[in-house]
């Protein structure tokens, strides 16, 4: 049977740096902390123990495959990059073998690659010059094809001697970089079920902000699976946000007052008016300090500038856009990568489209959208909306939980 | 107690797979296609099928579709790639053991539709050399497909090499019928550089009717049914939404306690090959190189004897063996394995299948080799071996 080579290496740990946080001065602990709590949180089902010594962090990995690990901490914010570790004795011989089944479980193998040792131990008995001379000519005698390249290595072998062991290292895998979640505090996020909203969450996340979800329904003008959609992909985001809270706001009676009594061009514009104020108060209920929204500018009529500047005129809050300069196909990319796109894309009405007029207004204005406005009670309208939202709070745990999921 | 070991024809329902089947039976029989809420929860049961499936298999929900079995599996995936790249070229490569349900494809492709197969030989324990695929590959080859465990003989085809091979040529497409592999011989899917692979659920457990089909993400694929659209089009009709919650419990079970199970029925095997051993005009088929016979298939002939005469001898003592590939039983044909593998007349004319499954005990193997002993000579004597 061809074995993998690769399986034939057993990790025992990973070694996890984070660069940005470095730079933090006072706030270092703060944030090293949360990236601690936050990697454990991801990690929290799984048999392994983190550890911090000098400005990184040690995963031991007891009985887990660094595959596992690997699939979350790829999207784990904070990191800037992390390497699978092998641990092997002192002895010379060990540290040379395992130095070459690292370099040989690479595939492609490479052309050139460079040692870098560092010896904490000080009662080893070889300089770290030394180790590099021996590991390196130790490859060199049983590879064939392969280079020395100090300056542009394929591949850099890190061999770290300490007290108990040394730890070798081949590869590096960078982080998803970015701020730990939660150290920037919070917004709430505006979610059609669209495939922009997820990717603008996503985003805050990377810059350490914490969302809650706001998702506006209107039964039945929009269907119990739009809502189940919108769900979804919290649920999808809390893998990388930890615990999500979706708030569900009933919005069949603002939109059947809009239809009533607001001209058709003008609908859209009035509607997300209302919808941010209704965010802006939930902010307020939930002590968040912003909202974000996936608008990104010149994609729909609703999100020109002209339009940007008359919805915004009703919240003195900050409205985070993380996608207002990206151009569809980049935000479907990210939509991909962090596996919202295909939920994104299931065909159910939302609030916004369900009332879609012919013609909406691009360049509506803040005159006329007010004037419009008085023909509805908003200031009830909101109030009740926002009395009657659900609140869902959404997690890994809660997915095992599901009702059909003993089937299986 | 009955003694089954015909599990290579078909499997027992495994009771959790039972309890999942018939609960979805009695409380989902909405239509995944419809709007409400009925129709939402069994959409809901397909898509969590498909993702456990995909989880399992090492693969993306989107690359797997539902099928009817095996038979349809291979159907679509070798009848779906010739449609569809037949402008590319018109040549076929499989072996000629492939079970029916691709060989006669291929026969069928060749005889109505104008393409060329190539039916690689095989050598003395079964298995198909690599080299002969290199070198019947051609400008024109669009599809090779070969499975990767023997219904009849247990031989296991080196399809990972096959699949290496085949990465640095990626206008052929390559197909695994894995029909009898899946839960009894490792294979990691992406790793090994296949396109299509087909699984047949009531070989592991689960009802009959249900199958997959993998399709490698960026292959595409003429489809058979065409109709409402269901399975990205590629499979209209409404799902078999009980069927396909059974059929990924089922594989998610056989996935999981593969490395028991494979343990349990390598132990049987060699109870049984043992066994055999000591038996009086007894010669074992099935290759005995472990790292190309599958655990759970042991193939013997008992040359003068009638199969036929055995199967029904055994079954009057409750234990139930075949004679051959089961889908042929009833045809007084010769096994096209068997003569591949180039048998003597003998024991070509005289030959038995025993295929063990999980539920199967060191004790049924024990009383089976007890009772052939015991009803052989007898036999053998009428007979005149």
């Amino acid at each position: 049977m061809s074995q993998d080579m690769k399986q034939e290496l057993s990790y025992n740990y990973v070694l996890i740096r984070y660069g940005e946080l470095a730079l933090k001065g006072k706030n270092r602990k703060l944030f090293e902390n949360q990236l601690q709590e936050n990697i454990v949180n991801q990690l929290k089902d799984l048999n392994v123990k983190l550890k911090k010594t000098h400005g990184r962090l040690y995963l031991y990995l007891h009985d887990e495959s660094f595959e596992t690990v690997h699939a979350r901490l790829k999207h784990i914010f904070g990191i800037s990059s992390y390497s699978p570790a092998i641990k092997t004795s002192l002895e010379l011989k060990d540290i040379q073998e395992t130095a070459l089944k690292a370099i040989r479980a690479h595939s492609p193998f490479p052309k050139t690659f460079k040692v870098s040792v560092k010896r904490a131990n000080k009662r080893f008995p070889y300089t770290s010059q030394e180790m590099n001379h021996k590991l390196g000519a130790h490859i060199l005698i049983h590879t064939d094809n392969l280079k020395v390249d100090v300056h542009k290595p394929e591949v850099e072998l890190l061999v770290e001697i300490r007290e108990d062991a040394a730890y070798i290292m081949s590869q590096k895998f960078r982080g998803a970089g970015g701020l730990p979640v939660g150290t920037s505090g919070k917004v709430m996020l505006m979610m059609s079920g669209g495939i922009d909203s997820p990717v603008a969450g996503y985003l805050c996340l990377k810059r350490g902000l914490r969302f809650e979800g706001v998702h506006f329904h209107s039964f039945p003008f929009t269907s119990e699976r739009a809502k189940q959609k919108v769900v979804d992909l919290a649920m999808q985001l809390s893998q990388y946000a930890g615990p999500v809270k979706l708030h569900i706001v009933p919005f069949t009676e603002i939109q059947t007052e809009i239809k009533k009594h607001i001209p058709d061009e003008y609908s859209i514009t009035i509607m997300r008016r209302l919808m941010m104020r209704i965010t802006e108060a939930l902010a307020k209920k939930h002590k968040a300090l912003g909202i974000a929204t996936g608008e990104s500018v010149g994609q729909v009529a609703s999100q020109t500038l002209e339009s940007m500047h008359t919805i915004n005129e009703v919240t003195n809050y900050p409205v985070l856009r993380p996608l207002v300069t990206m151009d569809k196909v980049e935000i479907i990319d990210i939509a991909q990568t962090i596996g919202t796109y295909d939920i994104s894309i299931l065909p159910y009405e939302d609030c916004c489209t369900v009332f879609q007029p012919k013609n909406p207004k691009t360049k509506p204005d803040r005159l006329t959208a007010g004037q419009l406005e008085e023909r509805l009670n908003v200031e009830p309208l909101i109030e009740r909306a926002v009395e009657n939202t659900e609140t869902l709070r959404l997690t890994r745990e809660e997915q095992k939980k599901d009702t059909i999921d003993h089937l299986f | 107690m009955a003694v089954y070991l015909d599990n290579s024809a078909t499997t027992p329902v495994a009771a959790e797979v039972q309890q999942a089947l018939l609960e979805v039976v009695a409380n989902y029989y909405g239509n995944p296609s419809s709007l409400h809420r009925i129709g939402g929860e069994a959409e809901k049961l397909m898509a969590k099928a498909r993702e456990v499936a995909a989880h399992v298999l090492g693969v993306n929900p989107g690359e797997l579709l539902f099928t009817s079995g095996g038979t349809e599996s291979n159907n679509l995936a070798i009848k779906g790639v010739a449609f569809q790249y037949q402008s590319r070229g018109k040549h076929i490569i499989t072996t000629q053991i492939e079970h029916a349900a691709v060989y006669q494809v291929c026969k069928t492709l060749e005889k109505d539709f104008g393409f060329e197969v190539t039916y690689l030989p095989v050598d003395k324990n079964g298995v198909v050399s690599v080299q002969d695929v290199e070198q019947a590959l051609r400008e024109d080859t669009i599809l090779v497909s070969v499975m990767h465990v023997n219904n009849e003989l247990g031989s296991v085809q080196p399809v990972e090499k096959i699949g290496r091979l085949l990465k640095n040529r990626p206008k052929v497409l390559f197909h695994v019928d894995d029909v009898q592999g899946v839960g009894k011989v490792p294979l990691d899917i992406k790793q090994s550089g296949i396109d299509l692979l087909s699984i047949s659920g009531h070989k592991i457990h689960a009802p009959k009717g249900t199958g997959l089909l993998y399709v490698r993400e960026g292959v595409r694929l003429y489809p058979l049914l065409h109709g409402g659209g269901q399975e990205q089009g590629l499979r209209s009709g409404t799902e078999n939404v009980p069927g396909i919650v059974a059929l990924a419990k089922a594989l998610r079970l056989a996935k999981e306690n593969e490395k028991v199970h494979i343990e349990h029925l390598l132990g049987l095997k060699q109870t049984l090959l043992g066994g055999l051993a000591t038996i009086h005009g007894v010669q074992i088929n099935t290759p005995l190189d472990k790292r190309i016979s599958a655990p759970h298939i042991v193939n013997l002939s008992c040359p003068g004897v009638k199969p036929e005469v055995l199967v029904h001898a055994l079954g009057e003592r409750d234990i139930y063996v075949s004679t051959t590939s089961a889908c042929s039983s009833r045809q007084q044909q010769h096994s096209r394995t068997l003569q591949a593998i180039g048998l003597p007349q003998t024991r070509l004319h005289s030959a038995l299948r025993v295929s063990m499954s999980v539920y199967n005990t060191k004790e049924d193997i024990d009383y089976f080799l007890q009772t052939l002993e015991d009803i052989l000579p007898h036999y053998q004597k009428i007979m005149k071996v």
